[in-house]
């Protein structure tokens, strides 16, 4: 995958670069606002990671000017200010995704990962598969093999946005996010019993596991042979 | 004049004289006092002016009265005998004591009879009213006198003039002016006296106060302006002043307990932290020692972040943040949500977590934030409340989430049957990090009631602890937004 990072921090930019290669892609990177918006027009990127607060340009602007030329490439907002309205003004400047600083890498890398393949998504699919689990997004019906598994509608969304993203880590707070349709952080660890309740609904009793706890990321849902 | 060690303050004692003579000058009481003085003198003249003039017109029209009836008298004598008896006639009255002015003349200009030595030139030339300056036949030279007459036409080519001296007119005039000037002089002498009298006692007072500022302005926060007790403007303005300072000190001391905290509460992870990192480049531990000691770095880190995290967004909202993405949003709604996503947690804990929401509840807010205030509710709930102690018939102890429109009011409440609060620390838990002694244990960062208080009152609303006997009910009560256009029958 090619990234392009827009960053003005030379060691913030530096550990990026360098952690996303360690995960097997490859970044660019850009100190300002102009010469971000010099590459990201003329180079083939597969997501654009944006710094909001950036000298010459500032970063909304940048995704302003990029979406106004007609690029689509995927966006996804770094910044510190993290407040309710200040994401909203990121996503409305036309960012696809908002990540407040501190993050953690695997978050980053979780989001972009998911940014990257929303083009060629499974948003069509009727039904996914994951091993001998199947879940029907138009009846709403869940199987794994012959037995018919019933779950709770929070319970089929959650599955859903999983089997969606079927072999990516999922983040707690993308699950949050995109299943509740929350943006803050819950004090208790909610989403890790949730967790627990569906891989005992689904996994329980079975000799392969599907869904996967991946420390200090999240979640993947996969079959263990692909 | 030797410069010794008293002469520091005695110049400065003797600056103060004239310096504050000049504060006295430019206080506005000051001002005032000479714009009324101005205005009083100027219609204290108007006054005088009137009167003076009235009261000389009233004299002249009388004086003209009076010699219009002598000469009448006068023309009839002539008429009835002749100018030999007239003479006679004038004659006799000229000579009584304070008469009249009379002269009688030939149509030559020859004096036949009166009293009259001289006169302004050319009065006898036309007849009718006029002003003159005269002497006595009896006076000396230089006795100039002023007089009203009337010169009359006799027929035979006789000339007649009665007159009165004006003496009277004169002195009348001359009482009025100079009771002007005493009045004038009275008037600077007494309006001055009283303008720097009144101002001093002000500016005393505003001195006074000003002091105070000084203090309080040099970090001294307990200062308070002096009430003189009169309940006049300045009086008011003091105690409202002091009612805004009793407010600064209040949001002072709490500013203070808050940075206190955020102090302790951070400082003591950061410690943790360090102390661990220490630990690991001390020991001789191998590589899974590193790792364990770098994850729990991050975790602690990470804590660390929720409670910036976690104050910022109090700070946010308590300065308005979040208000430009306010929509109408359905309190009910938001109550199904956060039930929906800390159902199982309760459930774990053997807890019963319900729904109390029939209605809609419509609400103008940001529901991202009033979720985020509600979860936390919740979650105290949950992690406070005793699930075995207040189970009833061998049910899991219920926590009940509300939402119910009342009145122009939303309420939104989490009622749990836990130990409840004791009524004395009510006020104070809502504070940033204020966790009672036995929840000190349970984790938690002491932000979550604070994070609610702030949201309820961006939305203009309040936070309320009330009783749920046994148990604790947080209430969240919020403006109710007006109803769709499209109304519903009550």
């Amino acid at each position: 995958m090619r990234l392009l990072i827009i960053e003005d921090d030379r060691d913030a930019a530096d550990y990026l670069v360098k952690a996303f290669r360690e995960v097997g892609h490859v970044a660019d990177r850009a100190a300002d606002g102009e010469e971000g918006l010099a590459l990201a027009l003329e180079g083939q990127y597969d997501v654009l990671v944006v710094d909001r607060m950036l000298p010459k340009l500032d970063g909304l602007a940048v995704i302003g000017q990029l979406r106004a030329q007609g690029v689509e490439t995927p966006v996804l907002i770094l910044s510190a200010l993290g407040q309710v309205d200040d994401r909203v003004k990121g996503l409305r400047a036309g960012g696809d995704d908002y990540l407040p600083k501190p993050y953690s890498f695997a978050e980053l890398a979780a989001r972009i990962e998911v940014l990257a393949r929303r083009r060629g998504g499974r948003n069509e699919e009727t039904i996914y598969r994951v091993g001998d689990l199947e879940l029907d997004r138009l009846s709403h019906r869940v199987s794994r093999g012959d037995a018919e598994i019933a779950l709770q509608p929070r319970e089929f969304r959650l599955l859903e946005y999983l089997m969606k993203h079927a072999g990516q880590v999922v983040t707690r707070t993308m699950l949050l996010e995109n299943v509740w349709d929350y943006h803050f952080d819950p004090q208790t660890n909610v989403i890790d019993v949730h967790m627990s309740r569906l891989r005992a609904k689904i996994d329980k009793g079975y000799a392969r596991s599907l869904l996967h706890t991946v420390r200090g990321a999240g979640y993947v849902i996969r079959d263990a042979k692909s | 004049m030797p410069a010794g060690p008293l002469a520091g303050p005695l110049a400065e004692a003797r600056r103060v004289g004239p310096a504050r003579f000049v504060q006295v000058f430019r206080t506005t009481t000051f001002k005032l006092t000479l714009i009324y003085l101005a205005v009083f003198a100027l219609a204290a003249v108007f006054l005088l002016f009137y009167f003076a003039w009235n009261t000389s017109r009233l004299i002249t029209e009388q004086v003209k009265e009076a010699v219009d009836a002598e000469i009448a008298g006068l023309i009839d004598q002539y008429r009835l005998s002749g100018i030999r008896q007239l003479v006679i006639v004038i004659d006799t009255r000229a000579r009584r004591p304070g008469s009249n002015l009379y002269l009688l003349t030939s149509f030559t200009g020859e004096g036949l009879a009166g009293n009259v030595g001289s006169l302004s030139p050319g009065v006898l030339d036309h007849t009718g009213w006029v002003e003159t300056a005269y002497r006595r036949l009896d006076e000396g030279e230089g006795a100039e006198h002023h007089a009203i007459a009337r010169v009359e036409q006799l027929p035979g080519g006789f000339r007649l003039l009665v007159g009165r001296d004006l003496d009277e007119r004169e002195r009348l005039l001359d009482i009025v002016f100079s009771a002007l000037r005493w009045l004038i002089a009275l008037l600077i002498v007494l309006g001055l006296a009283g303008g720097l009298f009144v101002t001093r006692r002000v500016l005393r007072r505003v001195d006074a106060m000003t002091g105070t500022t000084q203090t309080i302005m040099a970090g001294d926060l307990g200062g308070r302006l002096p009430i003189a007790g009169t309940g006049d403007e300045i009086d008011r303005l003091a105690g409202n002043l002091n009612a805004m300072l009793d407010r600064i000190e209040v949001l002072m001391r709490g500013l203070k307990e808050v940075s206190d905290n955020i102090a302790h509460d951070l400082k003591t992870p950061l410690t943790r932290l360090r102390n661990r990192c220490e630990e690991a480049l001390r020991g001789a531990g191998g590589d899974k020692d590193y790792r364990a000691a770098l994850e729990a770095t991050i975790e602690e880190s990470d804590g660390l972040i929720k409670t910036f995290n976690a104050l910022l967004m109090i700070a946010g909202a308590e300065s308005g943040h979040g208000r430009e993405d306010m929509a109408d949003v359905d309190a009910a709604e938001i109550a199904r949500g956060v039930a929906d996503l800390y159902e199982p947690v309760a459930d774990d804990k053997g807890m019963r977590l319900t729904v109390d929401a029939p209605q809609p509840a419509p609400v103008r807010g940001n529901r991202e934030l009033i979720s985020q205030a509600l979860a936390n509710l919740v979650d105290n709930a949950i992690k406070y409340a005793d699930p075995g102690a207040a189970a009833v018939d061998g049910a899991p102890a219920p926590i009940v989430i509300a939402a119910r429109a009342q009145g122009d009011h939303v309420l939104l409440s989490v009622a749990d049957r836990g130990p409840g609060i004791p009524l004395g620390d009510r006020g104070r838990v809502v504070d940033r990090f204020v966790r009672l002694e036995r929840s000190r244990s349970q984790p938690g960062s002491g932000l979550g009631l604070s994070l609610a208080s702030a949201v309820a009152h961006l939305h203009g609303g309040a936070l309320r602890l009330e009783d749920n006997e046994p148990g604790l009910r947080v209430v969240i009560a919020l403006p109710r937004a007006a109803p769709p256009a499209a109304g519903t029958p009550a």
